[in-house]
């Protein structure tokens, strides 16, 4: 008998499996659940990008594209990130276009990180940044943010992280899955924080067209100083409804994006051709598509933090992406425990916070991408639980 | 373009003005207020369900009439369109542009109701030219509703 664990890789063997999946295959298994769980848009891909894929493939265009991505879509992003970002890119040689925004988290981290660097990672946050981090050998740096300052990362804590060792700062915003945003002035302030350092940003903005309210999303990029320490990642999964077509880019100074490009080409010789024809439609033609389903979700937002705050669960309001971040800390329960009873008792499957760090505790992440319909129920049903939850409290006094 | 209350009470004009109210960002007086507005201004004139008439245990026959007229002089098509729509039986009636003038259409109880409306009371109006009688087959889709069958939730739950 082979014994595989001491032949495998000791770091991966130490990464611990995302903990919410088994919580969510128990769900999957029950019959009437109603999920607020998915990070993944409720609207189909617009028809137009759907069938310039059908028609692409009509016409056999089927074979690898360069290595970087299809020198036509490369251009079409340069355009789009100037047009809402006011940022420049060569779209020769400072833009990879990947499987989706994941992969660039990933080619990243990797062209950067070595054993013994630090990387700070906002959080809470997505589960993907501090596991690559550990695979490469780097430390993960947790900078957990507080619902008081609307989840932003501040100066301040940032300048607390900052050692020796730091090499990259991981940056979501809009960030899932608080929903906080990162103004101009926020930024202003990060910004001033690193521009006399060496510390590049990992700036994921995958959520940055799901912005509401106010000016549209800006990109720490564009803050003076930044574009020559910021690699920014997008892509086009929640800003077109694109998920399973797996297509994401990164854009930053030439000199990252080549060995970001080279990894790229090793691993995943280049991205889904299909999905690349579909995306130059996307980003010409579907403004519209995108303002509307915009319009849909901030409608949603409203209806959900008006449901949650009627119902006991107050949340700062969340100024991007399709979440919200209720505190429970008032049920006097830990996420996991909230989550689970919600579930066996209303069939209600919401995320714990704390999968998404540790300062994610007492929160839970609420999706709002679902008809508004599903979401008047769910909020109906976490409405009876909180009720009963505060007869079991007062039977308890008594 | 339409503003928001109307697009939300056009998805589902059951919404109760809370909801609305919230959505908009916004007061429930307010959403009052204003769908008693464009009440008054004619521009809501009102509030309909949206059947499915296949689950319907009654059965129905919808029948899309193509109707060639004479205009009457000074009259223009509004007289004769007002006789068409005076029976109950008739839900839509439009002035088109193209190879004939009305388009009516018209719901009842079996074809044969369809047969004699269309021979009694269509053909005996004195400037109608012709009909065309087309039957409704199958319904999918209505008022931007899809009605045979949506495609179910497929998606995977959380996060990796």
């Amino acid at each position: 008998m082979i014994d595989y664990s001491t032949l495998m890789s000791r770091r991966v063997q130490e990464v611990k499996p995302s903990g919410i999946r088994k919580f969510f295959d128990i769900a999957e298994q029950m019959d009437d659940v109603i999920s607020l769980g998915v990070g993944d848009p409720d609207f189909k891909t617009p028809w137009l990008i759907r069938h310039k894929g059908i028609e692409t493939l009509e016409r056999g265009m089927t074979r690898y594209s360069a290595n970087a991505g299809l020198i036509s879509l490369r251009e079409e992003i340069t355009r789009y990130m100037k047009r809402k970002y006011r940022l420049n890119y060569e779209a020769k040689d400072e833009v990879v276009v990947t499987v989706g925004g994941s992969e660039a988290i990933d080619l990243c981290i990797r062209v950067f990180v070595e054993p013994g660097d630090e990387v700070l990672i906002v959080e809470p946050s997505f589960v993907a940044y501090s596991p690559i981090v550990t695979v490469t050998g780097g430390t993960p740096v947790p900078i957990p943010t507080k619902a008081e300052n609307a989840f932003r990362l501040t100066a301040d804590e940032l300048r607390e992280k900052i050692t020796p060792k730091t090499k990259l700062l991981v940056l979501p915003f809009p960030n899932n899955p608080t929903g906080g945003v990162m103004r101009r002035e926020h930024l202003e302030e990060i910004a001033e924080v690193l521009r006399d350092t060496n510390i590049i940003v990992l700036s994921d903005e995958i959520y940055a067209e799901l912005t509401y309210g106010g000016e549209p999303h800006v990109s720490i990029a564009e803050i003076d100083g930044m574009r020559e320490r910021t690699v920014v990642i997008n892509g086009f999964s929640k800003s077109f409804s694109m998920t399973g077509w797996r297509l994401g880019y990164a854009c930053g100074p030439r000199e990252i994006i080549k060995q970001m490009t080279k990894l790229h080409q090793f691993a995943i010789m280049c991205a889904p051709t299909t999905s690349q024809y579909a995306a130059i439609e996307a980003l010409k033609n579907c403004d519209d598509s995108v303002r509307e389903m915009r319009d849909d979700y901030n409608a949603r937002r409203r209806l959900v933090i008006d449901g949650f705050t009627s119902i006991g669960l107050p949340c700062f309001e969340p100024e991007g992406a399709f979440y919200i971040f209720p505190s429970i800390q008032s049920t006097g329960l830990t996420s996991d425990e909230f989550c689970e009873r919600l579930l066996y008792s209303k069939k209600v499957a919401v995320v714990p916070g704390n999968a998404f760090g540790e300062s994610g505790e007492g929160f839970i992440r609420v999706s709002y991408s679902y008809s508004k319909k599903h979401l008047l129920e769910a909020i109906e049903r976490i409405g009876e639980f909180m009720e009963e939850l505060a007869k079991e409290r007062e039977a308890c006094l008594k | 373009m339409m503003d928001q209350l109307l697009s939300l009470l056009n998805e589902n004009a059951r919404f109760s003005n809370k909801q609305l109210a919230a959505m908009l960002g916004t007061t429930a007086e307010d959403v009052e207020k204003q769908i008693a507005a464009y009440e008054k201004q004619g521009i809501i004139r009102g509030y309909k369900v949206l059947l499915d008439h296949e689950r319907l245990e009654e059965e129905t026959v919808q029948a899309i009439i193509e109707v060639k007229v004479s205009p009457k002089r000074d009259l223009g098509f509004e007289d004769i369109a007002r006789r068409i729509m005076s029976y109950s039986e008739v839900d839509t009636v439009y002035l088109m542009s193209g190879g004939y003038d009305l388009l009516v259409i018209l719901e009842c109880k079996t074809f044969k109701d369809i047969a004699l409306f269309v021979q009694q009371r269509l053909a005996a109006l004195d400037s109608v030219l012709s009909t065309a009688t087309h039957f409704v087959l199958v319904r999918y889709k209505e008022k931007g509703v899809v009605l045979c069958g949506e495609d179910a939730d497929d998606r995977r739950s959380a996060l990796l």
